[in-house]
C-alpha cells in the first residue's frame, strides 16, 4: 500500500511488522521517531506480543537486546552517533557472540564538535566489529532492508545495522509501498536460535577463550561474514519475489556498462550523484554509478567485476580517515588492486553539509579532465581553515577551535543550504 | 520537478506545511519529497523547509537552492534571511501578509515578476478565525492549492483530514478553503488586469 | 505425643544442614538433590568467599524456583573461575555478556521470558562488588527504576580482586589495595569515600533488599528464597571475605564474615520497598580490632605504632551501623 510519510515512521512500520519481542532503545537524534514510533504500537497494542523497555543508556540498550535475544527473543534497537559509541563494548560483544539483533543506525557525524547532522562516522566506527553493515539508499530501501535484514541476521547468526541517513531519510516525507503482514509473515520465519538460554537445556554463553582457541573462534566471524556475501543476494532475491521489487543485494549499479568513470558511494547520496550523471552522460560524457549497499561484508568481487572497465573510480564518502584520507576508498582500492584505475577520494556531506548537483558536477568534471586530487574535501572552505592555521601560529592562547570559527563565519542561521 | 521552499519561524509549523504539501501532491498521484532545514531548530528562529513534487520518482536530496515557488510563513523574515535566493525567473512568491508588496518593501524587487505569481493572503489572520491558533501553514496550503495547478484544494483538505481530527480538521479546512478562494480572486485580478 | 519446638544455635561450631531437624526444615545445602549449581572443579582459589556464596545463592534459587532459572554475570572472579576455557562449572542456562552491563543483560532475559509466556522461568544477575557498585551502577540503577523482574545479587569482596586488588568504591576505609597503599600520611583507602549499594537500593523502593554474609547460610538461603516469591526488581548484597585479597587466611573466611556481622562493620538487614523491615542482631559484639586484625590489608594500622585514631574512625562507623539499624538486642 503506498503512503507518503516521514523515513522514521516506516521504518518503524517495517520492524513492527517483522514481529520482534524485544524493543529497547534510549533517544537520541535523529533516530528518536522511529523509536518513539514503535514505543506508541507497543502501548496501544497494535504491536502485540512485544515488550518496549525504555533504558537508561545506548550501553543499555544493546545490552538489554543481547539478554534478550540469547534467550531466544527477536531484538531490535536504534541508535546513532555518540550512543553508538557509547554502546561500543557491547557492539563487539553482540557479534562475538553471535547474537541476531537488528539495529537501525541513523548516520550521524560524533563530536567533538558536537554535530547532530548526517554522515557516516558513526557507523565507520564499528565496521569492523563483525556485524553486517547494509546501507539504504531511499525511505522504501530503509523499510525492505529492516526485514532483510532480520532473515540475514537470524539465518547466520550475526547482527545487522541497518545504515540510514539521519534527516536526510529519517526526517524525510516521501512515498514508500508497505507490504502487508501476510507477506512479510511469507518471507521472515519466526526466530530459530542457534544457542538459547533455556533451563530446559542449560548451556554456557560467554565463557573466555584463551590462546588456544580465540583466533579459530575469531576466524568463524571472519568465514560467517564471507557466506554473507553469497546469502545477501539470496535473500534479495527472494524480497523481489515476495514482496515485487529490487530491494538490497550487494551493490547496485546505474549506467555503468560502457563507464569510462565510476562513482561510488554509500546512501542517499546516490540519488542526488545519479541526477548529476544523468546530466553528465547528456553531455556524451561516459559516467555510471555504483552504490555499495552491503558495506560490510565488503563486496570486493563484485565491485571488481563492476569496475573492469573503468578508466578511473571517483569515491565519495561522508567520513575519512583522519591524517590518512578515505574510509571507502581504502576498501574500494583493495577490490581494484593490481589494476592501473586511479581511486580518487572524496570526502563530502560531513556533518550534514549540503552535498549540492553543482559541487558534484564541478568535481566530476575535473576528476574526468584528471584534474582531482587523490584526496578531495567538497566544498571546504580553505579560507576559514587557514585562517585558524594562523590564529594558532600567532598565539598560544588560540581558544577553542570550533568556537573561534563560529565567530569567523558569524551566525549561521540566515543561511540557507 | 516542482521545486517549493517555505520559510517562517519555528512554532509556526513551517516543516509540518511542507509535509502537508507532499502528502497533497501524492493523493493527487505524483511523486513528492519534504524534508526540513536541518537547522537546531528553536520557537522563533528561522526555519526552512522544502518539498518537491514530481511526476517521477525525486533522487535528489540537496536542499532546494533554486526554487520555483517560495512561500513566507512571517514576513518578519524579510530583513533578516535571504528567502529569496535562487528563486527562479517567473518563480511563485507567496507571502502570509494582509500587506501588499509595495507595502512590504519589495515593489522594486518584484517588478518584473508576472503579477499573478505574486500573491499575498492573511494566513495567520485566517487561523486565528477558524482554529482560533495563529498557525498560517494550513491556510498557506490552500493558497498555494490556487496556483499553478499543482495540487488540488480536495487533496490538501484530505491531507489536513488525515493530519488532524474533530473541530480541529474542520477548522483548518476551512481556513485553507478560504485561503484559497482570496488567492484564487487574486490570481483572475491579475490575470484580468494583465488582459 | 506432645511436640516441643527446640530451638537450635548455631554458636561457635561450623555445623550446617542440621541432620537433626526434619528434612524441610533442612538448608538447600544439607539435601543431596541440591541442584550443585556452581558445580565443583572451578578455579576459585582456597577459601574464596564468593564462590561459597554463589553456591549457596544459586543453589537457594534453584530449589525456589524449581529449577526454573537463568543467570547473567559479570565480568570478573565468579565469572573468570566458574567458566576456565573450555569447562564451566555452570550447570543451569547461563550468560556472560560485559563486565557493566549485568543487570541490563537480564532485563533483556527476563523480557524475553515474558513475551515468550514463560512465566515460571525467572532470571539471577550477579557479579562482584566492581562490576555492581562502580561500572555497573548506571545499568543497576535502571533496572531498579524500572523494577524489572531480576534478582540481583552482588558478591562483595571489596575491591576489584580479578584484576589483582584494586580499590572500588566498595573498599572500606583504611584498606590497603594495589591503587590505595599503606603508605604517606593516609595510608590505604581515604575516609570519606564509598558506596552504599544496600541504602541507594532502598532508595530506588524496589520491592525487596537485603545483606547477607557466607556466615550465616540459612540466613542467606531464607533471604534468597524470599526474593525468589516476590516479583519485581530484587538486590541481594552477600558480603563475602578474599582470603587473597584481604591477606587473610583461607580457613578464616566464614569467621571473618561473622566477625564483620558481629563487630557491626556490616549490618545485616531487610527492607521492602525503602524500609528496613528486619535486622539479624548481634548475639555477642566483638570490638573493631577482632575484625581487622586477621587481615593483613589492615595490617598498617597494628604493630609497634598502632594508628589509634584510625582505629577509632573504624570502630565509630560500625557504631553508627549498629545505632542506625538497631543491631544490638
Amino acid at each position: 500500500m503506498l503512503k507518503q510519510c516521514e523515513g522514521s515512521h516506516a521504518v518503524a512500520v517495517a520492524v513492527a511488522m517483522s514481529r520482534p519481542e524485544v524493543i529497547c532503545a534510549y533517544p537520541i537524534s535523529p533516530q528518536t521517531h522511529i523509536v518513539e514510533g514503535l514505543g506508541e504500537m507497543v502501548k496501544s497494542g497494535a504491536l502485540a506480543h512485544c515488550e518496549f523497555i525504555n533504558v537508561e543508556s545506548e550501553f543499555a540498550a544493546l545490552s538489554v537486546a543481547i539478554g534478550a535475544s540469547a534467550a531466544g527473543a527477536r531484538a531490535y534497537t536504534a541508535t546513532a552517533s555518540q550512543g553508538l559509541l557509547f554502546m561500543a563494548e557491547a557492539v563487539y560483544n553482540a557479534s562475538g557472540l553471535g547474537l541476531p539483533i537488528v539495529m537501525t543506525v541513523a548516520n550521524r557525524s560524533i563530536g567533538a564538535p558536537i554535530n547532530i547532522w548526517n554522515d557516516h562516522t558513526d557507523s565507520m566506527s564499528m565496521r569492523d566489529a563483525g556485524w553486517l553493515q547494509i546501507f539504504a539508499e531511499t525511505n522504501q530501501e530503509a523499510l525492505d532492508l529492516h526485514i532483510q535484514a532480520f532473515r540475514l541476521a537470524e539465518e547466520l547468526s550475526l547482527p545487522v545495522m541497518v545504515c540510514m541517513d539521519g534527516f536526510i531519510l529519517t526526517h524525510a516525507y516521501e512515498r514508500v509501498d508497505i507490504p502487508d503482514q501476510a507477506q512479510v509473515d511469507r518471507y521472515l520465519p519466526p526466530y530459530e536460535p542457534r544457542q538459547v538460554l533455556d533451563p530446559k537445556a542449560p548451556v554456557t554463553i560467554g565463557a573466555m577463550v584463551g590462546p588456544e582457541a580465540f583466533t579459530e573462534v575469531r576466524y568463524l566471524a571472519h568465514a560467517k561474514q564471507m557466506q554473507a556475501l553469497d546469502l545477501i543476494p539470496q535473500i534479495a532475491e527472494e524480497f523481489k519475489q515476495v514482496f515485487g521489487r529490487d530491494s538490497g543485494g550487494l551493490i547496485k549499479t546505474y549506467r555503468l556498462d560502457d563507464a569510462e568513470t565510476i562513482v561510488i558511494a554509500l546512501g542517499s547520496v546516490l540519488g542526488t550523484i545519479k541526477d548529476t550523471v544523468d546530466d553528465l552522460r547528456a553531455q556524451g560524457i561516459k559516467i555510471g554509478v555504483l552504490g555499495i549497499t552491503s558495506y560490510r561484508p565488503f563486496p570486493i568481487t563484485a565491485i571488481r567485476d563492476a569496475t573492469a572497465n573503468a578508466s578511473r573510480i571517483v569515491v565519495i564518502e561522508k567520513c575519512f580517515a583522519v591524517g590518512i584520507g578515505g574510509i571507502v576508498s581504502r576498501d574500494v582500492r583493495s577490490a581494484v588492486r593490481n589494476r592501473p584505475q586511479p581511486v580518487l577520494t572524496v570526502v563530502a556531506g560531513l556533518g550534514g553539509r549540503a552535498i549540492t548537483k553543482a559541487s558534484l558536477n564541478k568535481l566530476l568534471l575535473e576528476a574526468i579532465a584528471d584534474k582531482l586530487e587523490l584526496l578531495t574535501f567538497l566544498d571546504l572552505d580553505w579560507g576559514i581553515v587557514n585562517r585558524v592555521l594562523d590564529r594558532e601560529k600567532k598565539q598560544r592562547r588560540s581558544g577553542p577551535v570550533a568556537e573561534g570559527i563560529l565567530r569567523d563565519i558569524g551566525t549561521v542561521a540566515s543561511h540557507i543550504a | 520537478m516542482f521545486q517549493v521552499r517555505i520559510h517562517g519561524r519555528g512554532g509556526q509549523g513551517v516543516v509540518t506545511g511542507a509535509e502537508m504539501l507532499s502528502i497533497a501532491a501524492f493523493l493527487g498521484g505524483q511523486h513528492a519529497q519534504a524534508f526540513p532545514s536541518f537547522g537546531s531548530e528553536r520557537t522563533g528562529a528561522p526555519v526552512v523547509a522544502y518539498c518537491r513534487m514530481d511526476n517521477k520518482e525525486i533522487r535528489l536530496r540537496e536542499p532546494v537552492m533554486e526554487p520555483d515557488a517560495i512561500i513566507i510563513q512571517d514576513p518578519t523574515l524579510l530583513n533578516q534571511v535571504d528567502v529569496f535566493s535562487g528563486l527562479k525567473k517567473d518563480g511563485y512568491i507567496l507571502i502570509n501578509t494582509t500587506r501588499t508588496f509595495e507595502e512590504l518593501g519589495l515593489g522594486e524587487f518584484v517588478k518584473d515578476f508576472r503579477p499573478d505569481h505574486l500573491l499575498t493572503v492573511g494566513a495567520t489572520e485566517l487561523s486565528m478565525k477558524h482554529v482560533g491558533r495563529p498557525v498560517p501553514n494550513m491556510p498557506l496550503l490552500g493558497a498555494f492549492a490556487a496556483v499553478g495547478g499543482l495540487i488540488t484544494l480536495d487533496a490538501v483538505e484530505a491531507a489536513i483530514g488525515q493530519k488532524f481530527k474533530g473541530a480541529i480538521a474542520q477548522g483548518n479546512i476551512d481556513a485553507a478553503r478560504e485561503a484559497y478562494q482570496i488567492v484564487k480572486r487574486q490570481e483572475l485580478k491579475t490575470e484580468a488586469h494583465h488582459a | 505425643m506432645e511436640q516441643t519446638i527446640v530451638k537450635f544455635y548455631q554458636t561457635g561450631t561450623f555445623t550446617v544442614g542440621n541432620r537433626l531437624l526434619a528434612p524441610e526444615q533442612r538448608s538447600v545445602q544439607a539435601n543431596t538433590q541440591r541442584s550443585n549449581s556452581l558445580n565443583s572443579g572451578h578455579r576459585a582459589c582456597q577459601g574464596c568467599g564468593e564462590a561459597l556464596g554463589a553456591r549457596y545463592a544459586i543453589d537457594a534459587a534453584m530449589q525456589a524456583t524449581n529449577g526454573q532459572l537463568i543467570a547473567a554475570n559479570a565480568t570478573g572472579c565468579l565469572e573468570v573461575f566458574s567458566t576456565p576455557y573450555p569447562e564451566t562449572s555452570w550447570q543451569m542456562p547461563w550468560i556472560h555478556s560485559l563486565f557493566g552491563n549485568t543487570a541490563a543483560v537480564a532485563t533483556g532475559i527476563a523480557a524475553a521470558m515474558r513475551v515468550k509466556g514463560r512465566s515460571d522461568v525467572r532470571v539471577v544477575a550477579q557479579g562482584g562488588d566492581g562490576g555492581t557498585t562502580d561500572i555497573g551502577f548506571g545499568c543497576l540503577s535502571g533496572m531498579f527504576e524500572r523494577n524489572d523482574d531480576v534478582l540481583y545479587i552482588c558478591y562483595d569482596n571489596e575491591a576489584y580482586m580479578n584484576t589483582g586488588v584494586q580499590r572500588s568504591s566498595a573498599t572500606p576505609p583504611a584498606a590497603r589495595t594495589a591503587t590505595t597503599m599503606p603508605v604517606g600520611p593516609h595510608p590505604g583507602n581515604v575516609f570519606g569515600q564509598g558506596k552504599n549499594v544496600p541504602q541507594i537500593a532502598m532508595a530506588h523502593e524496589i520491592p525487596y533488599v537485603a545483606t547477607a554474609t557466607v556466615a550465616d547460610l540459612r540466613d542467606l538461603e531464607y533471604k534468597v528464597k524470599k526474593a525468589m516469591s516476590i516479583h519485581g526488581a530484587r538486590y541481594i548484597h552477600i558480603f563475602v571475605p578474599c582470603p587473597l585479597g584481604w591477606g587473610a587466611a583461607s580457613h578464616d573466611t566464614i569467621r571473618l564474615a561473622r566477625l564483620a556481622v558481629e563487630s557491626g562493620v556490616f549490618p545485616v538487614f531487610e527492607a521492602e520497598r525503602g524500609e528496613v523491615t528486619g535486622v539479624v542482631k548481634i548475639r555477642r559484639r566483638v570490638p573493631i580490632e577482632d575484625y581487622l586484625k586477621p587481615q593483613r590489608r589492615f595490617a598498617h594500622l597494628f604493630g609497634k605504632n598502632p594508628d589509634l585514631k584510625t582505629i577509632a574512625r573504624l570502630q565509630a562507623r560500625a557504631d553508627r551501623n549498629i545505632r542506625r539499624f538497631g543491631l544490638l538486642a
